[in-house]
C-alpha cells in the first residue's frame, strides 16, 4: 500500500483494507518459483487421483496372461505391464488415490491429536506438562521407522493398522512442537490481560492461543508429509499396508520387484511417483516455512 | 562430573524401563491369545505348557512384566516361535551385520554431507549452493528402498558390476574384510547413506551460513587473517553439531535399514524383523525391537554427553 501525500493528510479518506494474514502468506508464496512448481505438480497429482477412472485407459484390475511384463512403449501398454499383465499406467493413476490417502492421513490425524496434546500441555504447564512431555519422550527412544514397523508388525498387516501405526509415529514430534510454541505464547502480555479480564481458559485458548500457534504447527506438520509418504508406501512395500490386488505405489514396487531382471525400467515407475510426491511436499513445505517466517 | 552429566545418565533409567514396557506389551497388542503368538499352532502340549509357565501368561500383567524384565536382564529374551532358537543369539548375530552396514553408510553420508554443506554454506547463493541444496532435498525425500532398486538395475542388471543381494559370496551370513565381501556392502551402504547425507548437508549448510554472519568472523577478517584460517574457525564451530547430528542419524539408520535390508537381502536385524513379521514370530520381533531401541537410547546418551563435553554452553543451559 502506497502512502501518498493525499491520503496522508486527508482525515476523511478511508484506510486501505489491510490484506489478511493468509492472503499475504499466499502472495509471498507465489513469488517463490520452486514452491509454486511443487504445488502445481501436487495439484496435478491430486486431480489425477480424483479423476482416475476417467483418465486411466484400462481398468487397474484387468489381467491378461498374454501380455505379461510388457516393456515401456508396447502397443496398448504405454508404460508397460506387470507380472499379471495389468496396465501399469492405469495402475499408477489409480494408485495415486490410496498412496496419497495413506501418506497424508496419518499426518492430518497426528496434527489434530498432537496439537491438542501439545497445546494443553503448554497452556496448563506445571506438573501436567511434565507428565505429558515425559510420556512423549518415551516415543523418542525409537527411530520412526522402527516404531512404525514394531506397531504394524505386532498389530498385523492391513491398511487400518498401518494408518494407526503411522499416526502414533507422528503424534510425539507434533506434540513437542505444539508444546514449545504454546509455552512461548502463554507468557505474552495479552494472554495475561485476557486472564485478568476474567476470560475462561477455554476462551483464551480459542480466541488468543490457537490463532498464534496453529500456523507454526501446521508448517511443521507439512514437513512431515514427505516422510509419511515414504513410510506409508514403505509399509506397503514390506507387505504391511495395502493388500493385493489394490493399486498402491509401494505395493506395486514390491510385487514387480521379482521381475527386476526381466523388465527393469517398468519396475521403478511406482517409486518415481512416491519420490515426486515426497520431494514436492518437501519443497512446498520449505516455501511455506519461509513465506510464514516460521522458525522451529 | 557435573550435575548435567549425572542427570543425563540417570534419565536413561526411566526411559529404558518405558521402552522395555513398550516392547513387552507388543505381544499383548497383537490380536488373539498371546500364547498363539509365541508358540506355533502345532506345538506339542508339553511345549505349550512349558512356554506358558516360562512366560507366566497365567499370572497378572505387572507380574508378567517383572518376570520378563528379570529374564531380559540375564540375557534371556525367549525362544523364536518359528525355529525354537534363542532370540538373544539370533538378534546379536544380525545386529553385527546391521551395525556394519549402518557404520559404512554413516561414514559415506557424513563425509559427503559435511563437504557439500561446507561448500554450499560458504558460497551461499551460488550455483554450487543451489545444486547442493537441491541434491540434499532429493536425499531426504527419496524412498530409499526404491533408490536401492534403481542402483540394482544400473549396477547389477545392466552393468553387472556389483552383486545385488546377500552379504558375501554364496549365502554366507558372516562378514570378512575382503573384496569378495566388500563388493556386497557397496550398494546397500550407498543406498542407506543418502538420508544422513541429506540431513548433514542441510544442517551444516545452515550452520555455516549462520556462523559467517556473526561479528567475530568480520573481526577475524579485519585483523588480516587469511581466508583459509577463517574457514578453519567456521569448521571448528560447526563440528560439534555435525557430529551430534551424525550420531543420531546412526541410530535412525539402525532402525531404518529394514527396508534397505529387505531390498538387498542383507542378513541384518531388518531382514530378521521382516521374516519375524511374516512368520508371526513375536519373540523375535519383540527382542529385535528392544535391542535396537536400547541401542538407540545408549547412542543418544553418548551423543548428548559428547556434545556437552565439546560445547560447555550446553551444561549451563
Amino acid at each position: 500500500m502506497s502512502l501518498t501525500l493525499d491520503t496522508a493528510v486527508s482525515p476523511m479518506a478511508a484506510p486501505p483494507a489491510e490484506p489478511g494474514y493468509w492472503r499475504s502468506v499466499f502472495a509471498r508464496l507465489r513469488r517463490d518459483p520452486v514452491a509454486m512448481v511443487a504445488g502445481l505438480i501436487l495439484l496435478a497429482i491430486v486431480l489425477m487421483a480424483i479423476f482416475a477412472p476417467w483418465l486411466a485407459p484400462q481398468s487397474p484390475y484387468s489381467t491378461s496372461m498374454l501380455h505379461r511384463l510388457q516393456p515401456i512403449g508396447s502397443p496398448g501398454f504405454p508404460l508397460g505391464s506387470d507380472e499379471l499383465g495389468r496396465d501399469v499406467l492405469s495402475r499408477l493413476i489409480h494408485g495415486a488415490r490410496l498412496s496419497l490417502l495413506i501418506g497424508v492421513m496419518p499426518v492430518i490425524n497426528a496434527f489434530v491429536i498432537g496439537s491438542a496434546i501439545g497445546i494443553v500441555a503448554g497452556f496448563v504447564g506445571g506438573r501436567t506438562n511434565t507428565v505429558i512431555m515425559r510420556v512423549i519422550d518415551v516415543f523418542y527412544a525409537f527411530p520412526a521407522v522402527l516404531l512404525a514397523i514394531a506397531l504394524a508388525g505386532a498389530l498385523g498387516a492391513g491398511l487400518v493398522n498401518s494408518l494407526f501405526s503411522l499416526t502414533v509415529v507422528f503424534i510425539p514430534p507434533i506434540a513437542r512442537v505444539a508444546e514449545s510454541v504454546t509455552t512461548q505464547v502463554r507468557s505474552v502480555d495479552y494472554i495475561e490481560a485476557a486472564r485478568a479480564s476474567g476470560a475462561r481458559s477455554l476462551t483464551i485458548i480459542r480466541r488468543h492461543v490457537l490463532g498464534n500457534v496453529l500456523g507454526p504447527i501446521f508448517v511443521y506438520a507439512t514437513s512431515l508429509i514427505s516422510v509419511s509418504m515414504i513410510l506409508a508406501s514403505g509399509l506397503s512395500f514390506l507387505g504391511l499396508g495395502a493388500r493385493p490386488p489394490m493399486p498402491e505405489w509401494g505395493l506395486m514396487l514390491n510385487t514387480m520387484r521379482d521381475a527386476i531382471y526381466v523388465n527393469p525400467w517398468v519396475t521403478v515407475l511406482p517409486g518415481m511417483m512416491i519420490f515426486t510426491v515426497s520431494i514436492c511436499f518437501n519443497m512446498l513445505s520449505d516455501g511455506l516455512r519461509s513465506a510464514m517466517d516460521v522458525k522451529l | 562430573m557435573s550435575t548435567y552429566f549425572l542427570k543425563r545418565i540417570l534419565y536413561v533409567v526411566p526411559i529404558t524401563l518405558a521402552v522395555s514396557f513398550f516392547c513387552f506389551s507388543l505381544v499383548h497388542l497383537s490380536p488373539g491369545d498371546p500364547m498363539d503368538a509365541v508358540v506355533s499352532a502345532d506345538a506339542p502340549r508339553e511345549v505349550v505348557a512349558m512356554v506358558e509357565r516360562a512366560y507366566g501368561f497365567d499370572r497378572p500383567l505387572p507380574e508378567q512384566f517383572a518376570l520378563w524384565v528379570s529374564r531380559a536382564l540375564q540375557g534371556d529374551l525367549g525362544l523364536s516361535a518359528a525355529n525354537g532358537r534363542a532370540v538373544t543369539a539370533e538378534v546379536f548375530a544380525a545386529l553385527k551385520n546391521t551395525l556394519l552396514l549402518a557404520l559404512a553408510a554413516s561414514l559415506i553420508g557424513f563425509t559427503l554431507g559435511c563437504t557439500f554443506g561446507l561448500l554450499a554454506g560458504y558460497w551461499q547463493g551460488s550455483l554450487l549452493d543451489r545444486l547442493v541444496t537441491g541434491f540434499a532435498v532429493g536425499g531426504v525425500s527419496v524412498p530409499h528402498y526404491w533408490l536401492g532398486m534403481l542402483l540394482v538395475i544400473v549396477f547389477s542388471v545392466e552393468l553387472n558390476w556389483l552383486p545385488s543381494s546377500g552379504a558375501g559370496p554364496g549365502s554366507s551370513n558372516d562378514w570378512a574384510f575382503e573384496w569378495a565381501y566388500l563388493r556386497h556392502l557397496i550398494l546397500p551402504a550407498v543406498t542407506l547413506s543418502v538420508i544422513p547425507m541429506g540431513v548433514v548437508t542441510r544442517t551444516v549448510r545452515a550452520m555455516v551460513a549462520e556462523i559467517l554472519a556473526h561479528e567475530f568472523v568480520e573481526a577475524l577478517r579485519a585483523k588480516g587473517l587469511a581466508e583459509k584460517r577463517v574457514f578453519l574457525h567456521v569448521v571448528k564451530n560447526v563440528a560439534p553439531t555435525a557430529l551430534a547430528v551424525m550420531g543420531l542419524q546412526l541410530g535412525y539408520l539402525l532402525g531404518g535399514s529394514i527396508l534397505v535390508e529387505t531390498v538387498f537381502s542383507w542378513p541384518g536385524t531388518g531382514l530378521l524383523l521382516n521374516n519375524a513379521i511374516f512368520q508371526r514370530d513375536l519373540p523375535i520381533l519383540q527382542g529385535t525391537i528392544l535391542v535396537l531401541a536400547l541401542f538407540f537410547v545408549l547412542l543418544n546418551l553418548i551423543v548428548d554427553l559428547a556434545q556437552a563435553r565439546l560445547d560447555p554452553r550446553i551444561q549451563r543451559s
